[in-house]
């Protein structure tokens, strides 16, 4: 058998959305006050469950390619669209920073009975139209300083994957060691 | 009510969430992902408001095209499921109550005013960066993709210098 199986269908849309935002609610991130407090470098949370997440799965994923069950070519890698890419992270992180959530979240910030997060997720709507209306003047920029398709760090710095993956652990154990007064800190207390 | 329990081990959290992303890529070929399914509300909503103009946009436009239904894909699936799941979770651990959060400092409206603008900056974000923190930051990461770690550096860059500007409004 090959991977990916390439599921397209409501049933592993569903599946694989029920354990996304059981495991975001119970890891806390459907908590505007927690997701802000990380942004306000009070609380390392956020940084901690996202770095944990991206290196169990691109390791995953590597030992999955190295034992040739899967294929890189038939995984979705985006490409990077330098000032579209950076200009979107921008504009999600003040997203964040004033009304609480980023898209996923707010759906599971709303899930557990939280009014902003709905009124955030309303807000989602009206961001797409507007970006529907002035999106042929700004084609340009959206498209600006492309990247090569599907680049990987390991393609961008020349090195192995393996070593990626090294370089990103221990970028994440450092993050983890110098801040692991302030991911306890009892001077945020946000509930869930 | 169910009786409170606190939220998991951040590092136990993530690497739970690494799997369930494992599996995403295993079963079909990408990532998890949130924005397309504002997205594909709007160009509904905007087909039903406005159809000629929904229909002749360049950005909607090929979502509502021939009479198809933006609704019915993958990843309107993917976030009713991310609703349900939450729903579980909070439920099953004390924490499902209806209540409206935001800075201390701000009142209700203001609390509503700033998460509808955040929504907003966000929604308009995300079609700019052709996706958000889950599909681009997370799910492109996992990927080694350097369009992952670019947005990243804009999210977590622009977030932080907004958070610690607004630091004030919640003490």
């Amino acid at each position: 058998m090959t991977f990916p199986m390439g599921l397209a269908g409501p049933i592993s849309g569903l599946v694989c959305g029920v354990l996304f935002g059981y495991v975001l609610q119970r890891g806390g991130l459907g908590n505007g006050c927690r997701l802000t407090a990380q942004l306000r470098l009070q609380d390392w949370t956020v940084f901690n469950v996202m770095f944990t997440a991206i290196l169990v799965s691109a390791g995953g994923l590597y030992v999955l390619e190295l034992a040739g069950v899967m294929h890189a070519a038939d995984i979705f890698i985006p490409t990077t669209f330098l000032w579209a890419t950076l200009l979107g992270g921008v504009l999600i992180g003040v997203g964040m920073a004033i009304g609480g959530y980023c898209p996923g979240t707010s759906v599971v910030g709303a899930a557990a009975g939280r009014i902003d997060g709905i009124v955030f997720f309303a807000g989602l709507i009206i961001g797409v139209v507007a970006f529907a209306g002035i999106y042929t003047p700004i084609t340009p920029l959206l498209g600006a300083a492309a990247g090569p398709q599907a680049q990987t760090l390991g393609d961008l710095l020349g090195l192995p994957a393996w070593a990626v993956l090294a370089i990103l652990t221990g970028v994440a154990a450092g993050v983890w060691w110098f801040t692991r007064r302030s991911a306890a800190s009892p001077a945020i207390t946000c509930a869930d | 009510m169910m009786k409170q329990r606190p939220i998991w081990n951040s590092h136990a959290a993530g690497a739970v969430l690494g799997l369930v992303l494992l599996l995403t890529f295993v079963l079909t070929g990408h990532g998890l992902g949130a924005s397309g399914a504002p997205t594909a509300i709007a160009a509904a909503a905007a087909n039903v408001v406005a159809p000629a103009a929904t229909q002749a946009n360049d950005y909607l436009g090929w979502m509502v095209e021939g009479g198809r239904n933006p609704l019915n894909s993958w990843i309107t699936w993917e976030v009713i499921g991310v609703a349900l799941g939450a729903l579980a979770a909070a439920w099953w651990s004390g924490h499902l109550r209806v209540r409206l959060e935001g800075p201390p400092r701000a009142n209700n409206s203001g609390r509503l005013a700033l998460a509808l603008a955040g929504g907003i900056l966000s929604g308009f974000g995300a079609r700019v960066s052709a996706g958000c923190t889950s599909g681009l930051g997370l799910s492109g990461s996992a990927t080694l993709a350097t369009a992952g770690f670019v947005f990243l550096i804009g999210f977590f860059g622009a977030g932080v210098l907004t958070g610690l500007l607004t630091r004030r409004m919640w003490k």
